[in-house]
């Protein structure tokens, strides 16, 4: 009698652990939705600002060409795969470091308004860009310890969802606008 | 934007978290954002607009010392009411670990949440007990920012996870108005002291020490000293042919605090240790006063190695001395000191500083997204019953 009540109360509070732990891995697959989702947002505005600076007239020819390319492959790379979705963003990242790499030629685009203004939008949207890309992997981070708990892969808690992955691209701010 | 703020200690007492919260209301506030802030009440009289009474605290024994937070059904009720009522874009929680409102709003809110780690010293068996339930509120934090490197190794070490790095900041506009402190002369050298009197660390002994060289040199120099703790020994220990030249003025306020700051011609910290970050040197600075601190790590790095502020060697009173009548007789070499310092304490002006939290604010949720309440964490919400309004 005594083992049956023991072995009740164990399954009981076996049962409410996973219940819980179950619930807290659905909380995280939706924070990292979100997460991801605010990432996309913040990256689809570096790209509009980047567009915006390369046919507003205040850079060289060039460097016009360059980003407007690499932008206009950012804003439409929202069916890609993670992987090179992130490629696209790098890309462009690079050629925002390629035009605003010297302090010296930041400081002829912001002589103009308009240049400063883009600028200063362009840095607002890259420190986004970062931190909520870091938020996205922190997130993720914390799934994965989760999901890698020894009960939690016994009863398949996590359902059918896939593994969470971080998101690795390049977003380091351009050296000409770190030096503003 | 619309914020909501929970400070988790009580509003009537002093104290770092506290002046934080209300230095962070204040110029977001001024930046064209709504905030309310959570905080347990004393005493509602005089309570600003923004701050929404959080329940009387109650004291209780917790990571080592005691604190006096708010506890039980009816502060998770109030919490759910303000968060519910609030409608907020973000909810920023301050010490999220602190049991009482601030984990208490970890509980009951879901959507974009932001946390500030404040303290460095959590002990590491803190968690343990309490580890799964703080951990699953925990993980309703999207964003965690730190206040200073050793606050963001502890929550790297002990909960685990990133956090942005955004020191505390300073309302440099509160240290430049005009005014300055009656008390004060206003026609002999002065210096100032700043901290509790009867605790070493803070160096008083130090800066006591030096005084008879000092006055050799500066015979009418006059040394303020403000700040709790116990008078009544320190007048007993204190030389008599030192009494004519020092005055106790006890426990200021936050205004006569920068008041005093401008009224002096040198401010002198001579902390032996234990500081993490040196706000008061910020506020000096702020208050356009120069500034001679003991060459503690915190303080080289906030003083630029000595550009922004004069550094002597650390428990050296006959340094201290010899730097104090240097400066004291050379207004130029203060005027110096006092643009550097000008320009440092722009980086921690909260006017600049508050610009990271918004970006924070603004990458932890999708636009359009709002704070809600969580039923999940409870029964009906486990049944998957709706909650009655």
């Amino acid at each position: 009698m005594w083992v049956g009540i023991i072995i009740t109360l164990l399954l009981v509070i076996l049962g409410l652990y996973l219940s819980m732990t179950a619930g807290r891995i659905d909380r995280l697959h939706q924070r990292i939705e979100t997460s991801s989702l605010a990432l996309d947002a913040h990256l689809l505005r570096r790209s509009s600002i980047a567009l915006e600076l390369a046919t507003a007239g205040v850079l060289d020819l060039a460097s016009s060409v360059v980003i407007a390319d690499a932008a206009h492959a950012a804003r439409t790379s929202a069916d890609l795969d993670k992987v090179l979705k992130a490629q696209v963003e790098s890309d462009l990242t690079a050629a925002l470091d390629a035009a605003l790499e010297d302090p010296e030629e930041t400081a002829v685009i912001e002589i103009t308004e308009l240049g400063s203004g883009l600028l200063d939008e362009l840095d607002a949207a890259f420190r986004r860009v970062q931190l909520s890309r870091r938020f996205h992997n922190d997130a993720v981070r914390a799934c994965r310890q989760v999901r890698s708990q020894f009960l939690v892969r016994i009863f398949r808690l996590a359902g059918h969802t896939t593994w969470p992955e971080t998101c690795e691209m390049d977003d380091t701010r351009p050296h000409g606008l770190n030096e503003r | 934007m619309k914020i909501g703020l929970v400070c988790p200690y009580t509003w009537d007492t002093p104290g770092g978290v506290r002046s934080h919260v209300a230095d962070l209301a204040l110029t977001l506030q001024e930046h064209g954002h709504t905030v309310s802030v959570l905080a347990p009440v004393d005493d509602p009289a005089d309570l600003p607009p923004w701050v929404v009474d959080g329940g009387r605290a109650v004291s209780v024994p917790y990571n080592g010392a005691v604190a006096r937070m708010n506890f039980g059904l009816k502060a998770a009720n109030n919490v759910r009411r303000w968060v519910r009522d609030g409608e907020f874009d973000v909810l920023h929680i301050h010490e999220p670990l602190a049991p009482g409102l601030s984990l208490l709003a970890c509980w009951v809110a879901r959507g974009p949440i932001v946390a500030t780690w404040h303290s460095s010293h959590v002990r590491s068996r803190m968690l343990s007990a309490g580890y799964y339930i703080a951990q699953t509120a925990m993980e309703k934090v999207r964003g965690s920012i730190a206040v200073s490197e050793d606050a963001r190794r502890t929550l790297v070490a002990h909960v685990g996870g990133d956090a942005v790095l955004i020191p505390n900041g300073v309302r440099v506009a509160a240290f430049l108005e005009d005014g300055r402190l009656p008390q004060i002369a206003a026609d002999v050298p002065t210096i100032l002291f700043l901290g509790r009197i009867d605790e070493p660390r803070k160096g008083l002994d130090v800066l006591l020490d030096s005084l008879p060289t000092i006055i050799e040199k500066i015979p009418n120099i006059q040394v303020y000293v403000a700040g709790p703790g116990d008078l009544g020994e320190q007048h007993e220990n204190l030389n008599p042919a030192l009494s004519q030249s020092v005055t106790f003025l006890g426990r200021l306020s936050d205004e006569d605090k920068a008041r005093v700051l401008r009224s002096v011609d040198l401010y002198v910290a001579p902390n032996t240790g234990g500081e993490s970050f040196g706000i008061v040197l910020i506020e000096a600075m702020a208050a356009e006063t120069a500034v001679l601190a003991s060459d503690l790590l915190a303080f080289k790095r906030v003083l630029e190695d000595g550009k922004s502020g004069a550094l002597f060697t650390n428990e050296d009173s006959s340094d201290l001395a010899a730097h104090a009548v240097r400066l004291l007789g050379d207004s130029a070499a203060r005027e110096l000191l006092v643009d550097a310092g000008r320009a440092r304490v722009r980086e921690f002006d909260w006017d600049v500083v508050v610009d990271d939290v918004i970006a924070v604010y603004e990458s932890v949720g999708m636009p359009g997204e709002k704070v809600t309440t969580d039923i999940r964490g409870q029964i009906v919400g486990r049944l998957g019953m709706r909650p009655v309004a």
